[in-house]
């Protein structure tokens, strides 16, 4: 199959750095990604069983951090953003299309499980650890913060160690 | 100064400022290839490290940006948001993300950007992400004591590991350089590829000179503030600066004036301050002239300053740093407190007036003398000028 040309990475980290630079000169935060999914999150939760996010802890306390409405939120804005962003550079560069991928050696199925399982840790230790790559591992770096170079090592470092046993899952 | 929200960009337009920053973060992370999953577990297996590149890259460009903005006076980093740390669950968490990592393919960023353009595991990573955050809301009672032990504050890591904001950048620089050759011989082996690892194309090198230029840049100019700090500590300087005067007796009828036009800077040290205090004034520091909120106090038109502090010299230093750094509408009072203690304060009439004008002088001296310690009496000390501004809240 033809690859399409990505871009340069030492081109595209230098310009993700300057754009983080304008977000942090402009908001004074980073950006951000987990965040909106937590937003997401709340919002339906509250939609479904209304009288639980009000007795519930974990929303009692989002609420006090974030007043009014979840999704009238910074990071959800951004998100929306980066999902226009990414479909229209999708479209220029001719990779718009509905495709399932996974490694040679597993099938679709176990694909999916392993993303959805994938994806439910990450969320999980988005909120231990206050932020996903994004919003804790490189706005942690940006602005020098101790914890988020700290989950930025333990992002990394917990891939690393654990790579050689899902081996399977993509070579 | 930035951060411009709240008051260049306001809240609302905020969140069309955070769309567009969403957008051009989507085309970035589109075009580097994060969305593909192969392309990001390379990084773990060996055969890709685009992502290690680009997050670096990116991470160190934006720490020397935030320096450099820094240094230069343009942010305020006390408002900026320093994610706090929790020791022990930014590494539980951490590792557990990582570990999602390499089963799921993605973090949340990438995923959502590779939805965006049809990736069906990406959907199901979203679809993921959201259950792992309901199950932490829903089991938090469980993990909350964890989740929120190990508090250490805001730190910064180079006060952690106690050494200067520059050394810091300058490590972490070289490190990311040393691991961009070095993933790349250890990417060229796995492929089998036998290009060099490093080629000095234009292109690189380009790259690498901005960098230089700017890093090298910093290092020439000191930071603003001690810059102008040296300045004023050159009496010549200070001396020979055309500062506009006020005399005591003007100043003592402008305060039983109640002009309102005329805001008075106090610059003695704070509980002398506290102890005596004139009717709108406000204590001010040197400090505040490199904060966000007590500048905007100064910025404002159609009002006379004048910098009071007990003798001359210091208001003239403070003066002229004032009108370096572009404040306008700046006076200092002839001969300081000191002067205006003696003369109108405690005024007495030691001989008999020579003209009419000073006959004029001294009876306005005599009322001033009881006026003025009365309307010291009423005047509830402002105090220095409050940080009104809170840091912004950001993060996950």
């Amino acid at each position: 199959m033809e690859e399409t040309k990505y871009m340069n990475p030492y081109l595209a980290g230098f310009l993700l750095g300057l754009l983080l630079v304008a977000t942090i000169y402009i908001t004074g935060r980073g950006l951000g990604a987990s965040g909106a999914v937590k937003s997401i999150a709340v919002t339906t939760v509250e939609a479904i069983a209304p009288s639980h996010a009000e007795n519930a802890k974990f929303y009692q306390e989002y609420k006090k951090v974030h007043a009014g409405s979840p999704l009238k939120n910074w990071l959800v804005f951004e998100v929306l953003g980066l999902l226009i962003g990414a479909f229209v550079s999708g479209l220029i560069s001719e990779r718009l299309r509905f495709r399932l991928e996974h490694g040679p050696h597993i099938t679709a199925k176990v694909r999916i499980i392993s993303a959805i399982f994938g994806g439910m840790l990450f969320g999980f230790g988005a909120q231990l650890g206050r932020g996903c790559t994004s919003g804790a591992a490189l706005s942690g770096m940006a602005v020098m913060s101790t914890g988020g170079i700290i989950t930025m090592f333990a992002i990394f470092g917990g891939a690393y160690l654990f790579a050689a046993f899902f081996r399977k899952l993509w070579l | 100064m930035g951060p411009l929200v709240p008051d260049v960009v306001s809240n609302e337009f905020n969140l069309i400022v955070a769309l567009v920053i969403g957008f051009l973060f989507g085309v970035i992370l589109e075009q580097a290839g994060f969305s593909t999953s192969k392309k990001l577990v390379g990084m773990f297996y060996g055969y890709d490290f685009t992502v290690l590149r680009v997050f670096f890259t990116a991470g160190f460009v934006a720490m020397i940006g935030v320096i450099i903005l820094d240094h230069f006076g343009l942010l305020d980093v006390n408002l900026i948001y320093i994610n706090p740390t929790y020791v022990g669950p930014a590494i539980v968490g951490g590792v557990i993300m990582g570990l999602g990592f390499v089963i799921g393919g993605f973090c949340p960023g990438t995923s959502i950007c590779a939805s965006a353009i049809g990736k069906i595991d990406a959907m199901y990573f979203v679809l993921g992400t959201v259950l792992g955050i309901l199950i932490f809301a829903e089991g938090y009672p469980l993990w909350e004591a964890f989740y929120k032990s190990g508090y250490a504050g805001t730190p910064r890591i180079f006060e952690t590991l106690g050494i200067s904001q520059s050394l810091f950048a300058f490590l972490l620089t070289a490190v990311a350089l040393i691991s961009f050759w070095l993933t790349s011989i250890i990417e060229n082996k796995i492929n089998g590829v036998k290009k060099p690892a490093i080629r000095f194309t234009p292109y690189y090198m380009g790259l690498t000179l901005v960098g230089v230029l700017v890093a090298v840049s910093a290092f020439m100019f000191p930071p603003r503030k001690s810059y102008y700090l040296e300045k004023i500590n050159d009496a010549k300087f200070v001396n020979s600066y055309p500062v506009k005067k006020m005399t005591v007796d003007e100043f003592a009828f402008r305060i039983v004036d109640k002009d309102k036009k005329m805001v008075i800077l106090d610059f003695r040290p704070l509980d002398e301050y506290k102890k005596m205090s004139l009717p709108n004034s406000v204590s001010y520091t040197v400090d505040n002239f490199f904060e966000k909120e007590p500048h905007r106090f100064l910025r404002i038109r159609h009002r006379r300053y004048v910098f009071v502090a007990n003798d001359e010299m210091t208001e003239r230093k403070m003066a002229v740093l004032a009108m370096e750094l572009g404040y306008q509408n700046i006076e200092i009072l002839e001969g300081g407190l000191n002067k205006f203690k003696k003369e109108i304060l405690n005024f007495k009439r030691t001989r008999e007036p020579k003209n009419k004008i000073e006959a004029a002088t001294f009876k306005f001296r005599e009322e001033a003398k009881v006026i003025i310690p009365e309307l010291i009496k009423e005047n509830k000390p402002k105090g220095p000028i409050k940080k009104k501004l809170k840091r912004v809240i950001g993060g996950c």
